[in-house]
């Protein structure tokens, strides 16, 4: 019990906090964008895997770290277009489109990885992005090793947060996507239009989900394998909910799941007797009661999974 | 361009369309076969032989195609009352669990235990989705996250069973449960292969699925809770009674998927025994168009891309993820095919 209670005051815990969140981070805040548009994106867990193969691929290849995050956003945007031509002008079910993408966008990542890359015993690796030392901040105590010793997509990370929530709080731009996912008729009445409008929003947003994957193998590990994205993207979907739709709170949530996760891994270490499943399952189980709580009081874009035809009410 | 409902869809269409959606599937699949320098066609054929070839390669698919039908069936009942059940996956793991649980200590001559275990099974799929099914009701807790965090749940339970109470002293370290008694082991369908009659049992399955669809007073209330929620409370159907009704019918079908896999293949339940077969079961009922009937096809195709994969690739060098390729791009473009027969591109 004491040894539980004292691992909360190691700074390690909460540093890796913060590293175990920034994919839940980049993810949240994609799903939420698509989502403010009007669209659900299911399609998260498969772009995540997307980004993390091509933009482990990219660096792999020769180029430099930065450029694999790049094309990581690419691939995820391409993933993230083919579902919104799917769902937007077509009209079809966001929920099947979504699966579909996931499935898909899993498989093309795991045949292209083994179609490009020779694999022996051991994965192939590259070299991540190191934890970078802000200088005189980081020698604060107790903050300064939590903080400020992360890695650059991690603080890219806590950065997208406050852009996106003054894009789609204090922009013409958010206040059009916001509006986008309330009420698409009045967006057309405004002159605008909201098929471009969700369908940049959805590219936009799984670039964003993608990135999120690609911090995963340029990052917290060194290599890709399948199966590596373990339902963060479920987990991101969840954390929409959450969040009521809004940056900050998603950000909160990121940081809540994440530090269940960092917790009940060194849990593991201190308290024995209790299968390690049960650790394992802790996240699933909090999320599901976090959604029972929220889900009542959660505004839900009006429009959400609506198909806008112009024209048909 | 500008989309119109079709007030009669043409018969012609609906068979068309699905091949259609196949064939393209199949077209770009095969550009990415011809990326590993392998000739798309020598691959199909290749494909096709190593799952239909031969007797032994013939009864691997139909025993590959048994869970599938029955988690496509589960798919498709759910996804037509827009219930969006996307934990087929848990529910069949729980069923396999259950089953082999209860396999282990009972004592039935095999005629009486095997359908105890099978209800056993199909029970325990049944209420695993209901707990979704009443938050979604109850809360409006939006269902396709929870069917999907149960899976990893589910999962991870199975492994803390296998790894204590369930665990197989005599499995060398293996982890598996301890096996179902030999008694209500499914007999084979043709003998000295893997194929069982539970695939007998899946088609009987989709029979009765067919049969409560198209003909009941619950068949109808399910297609209207689908159609227009709204409208189908107003004409008096119980939305939370009907909901419920699928929740149980659905996960029961995913359940006994379960059951039905540790009776006539495994033995005991491991957290390897599916690749992915609840997932597998969204993409059947997809290309079914959500009928009973359809998915038995679907189901079949669809065993025979993965069994034939695998042997393709063995032969060709070619990733055998290309299985999962095809699979998913079947989905994609059955999906815009389904726009099709519902609807007309005016411009």
């Amino acid at each position: 019990m004491i040894d539980a209670l004292e691992l909360l005051l190691n700074t390690s815990l909460w540093a890796a906090v913060l590293r175990i969140a920034t994919p839940l981070i980049f993810g949240v805040l994609g799903a939420l964008l698509c989502e403010r548009s009007g669209v659900l994106n299911l399609g998260i867990e498969g772009i995540m895997t997307m980004g993390a193969m091509t933009g482990w691929l990219t660096v792999y290849m020769g180029a430099d770290l930065w450029a694999g995050l790049l094309v990581a956003a690419i691939s995820g945007g391409l993933m993230g277009l083919l579902h919104a031509m799917l769902t937007v002008p077509l009209g079809l079910s966001q929920h099947v489109s979504g699966l579909g993408i996931t499935l898909f966008a899993s498989a093309l990542s795991y045949y292209l990885y083994r179609l490009i890359v020779v694999v022996g015993d051991l994965p192939p690796t590259i070299e991540p992005f190191g934890p970078l030392s802000i200088p005189i901040l980081s020698e604060l105590p107790v903050l300064g090793p939590i903080l400020f010793s992360q890695t650059l997509p991690t603080y890219l990370a806590l950065l997208s947060v406050a852009v996106m929530a003054y894009m789609l709080a204090r922009t013409p731009l958010g206040l059009a996507i916001r509006m986008t996912g309330e009420n698409p008729h009045a967006v057309e009445a405004q002159g605008l239009n909201p098929i471009r409008i969700r369908i940049g929003a959805v590219v936009a947003g799984s670039a964003l989900m993608a990135v999120g994957g690609a911090f995963l193998t340029t990052a917290a590990f060194n290599s890709f394998f399948p199966e590596m994205v373990q339902g963060r993207g479920w987990i991101c979907i969840a954390l929409v909910v959450f969040a009521s739709w809004r940056p900050g709170k998603a950000l909160l949530g990121a940081l809540l799941f994440a530090f269940f996760d960092a917790y009940q891994l060194r849990l593991q270490t201190v308290v024995e007797g209790v299968p390690y499943q049960l650790f394992l399952m802790a996240p699933y189980v909090l999320s599901i009661g976090a959604l029972i709580l929220v889900a009542r009081r959660a505004r839900v874009p009006d429009a959400l999974m609506a198909p806008y035809r112009r024209g048909e009410r | 361009m500008r989309l119109e409902r079709r007030a009669q869809v043409p018969l012609r269409l609906v068979v068309v369309a699905p091949l259609a959606a196949v064939a393209v599937a199949l077209l770009l699949a095969g550009g990415l076969i011809a990326a590993a320098g392998v000739s798309p066609l020598t691959a199909y054929v290749e494909m096709v032989v190593g799952a239909l070839g031969s007797r032994l390669s013939i009864t691997e698919m139909l025993t590959r195609a048994t869970p599938l039908i029955l988690t496509g069936l589960a798919a498709a009942v759910a996804f037509r009352a827009r219930l969006w059940n996307i934990g087929a996956e848990g529910q069949f793991f729980v069923g396999a669990l259950v089953t082999a649980w209860i396999g282990h200590s009972l004592s039935l001559p095999g005629p009486l235990g095997i359908p105890v275990l099978m209800v056993a099974g199909m029970a325990s799929g049944a209420l695993l989705l209901a707990g979704p099914a009443y938050l979604r009701l109850r809360f409006s807790v939006d269902e396709v996250v929870t069917t999907l965090l149960l899976n990893f749940i589910v999962i991870l339970f199975v492994g803390m069973m296998i790894e204590g109470p369930l665990r197989d002293p005599l499995a060398f370290g293996w982890p598996s449960s301890v096996p179902v008694d030999g008694a209500f082991r499914l007999p084979d369908l043709v003998p000295r292969t893997r194929l069982h009659i539970g695939f007998l049992f899946a088609l009987a399955a989709a029979a009765v699925v067919w049969v409560i669809l198209a003909r009941t007073v619950f068949g109808a209330e399910t297609r209207a809770a689908g159609l227009n929620a709204r409208a189908a409370t107003f004409a008096g159907i119980s939305l939370p009674r009907t909901l419920m009704g699928v929740a149980m019918l659905s996960g029961a079908l995913a359940g006994l998927a379960g059951s039905v896999e540790v009776l006539g293949v495994t033995a005991g339940v491991t957290t390897t025994m599916s690749p992915g077969f609840g997932y597998a079961g969204i993409v059947v009922a997809m290309l079914a168009a959500l009928h009973p009937a359809g998915v038995v096809a679907a189901a079949l195709f669809v065993a025979t891309v993965f069994v034939g994969a695998d042997a393709m690739s063995r032969a060709t060098g070619v990733p055998s993820f290309i299985a999962d390729v095809i699979v998913a791009l079947c989905l994609l473009t059955m999906l815009v095919a389904l726009m099709f027969t519902t609807y007309r591109v005016r411009r």
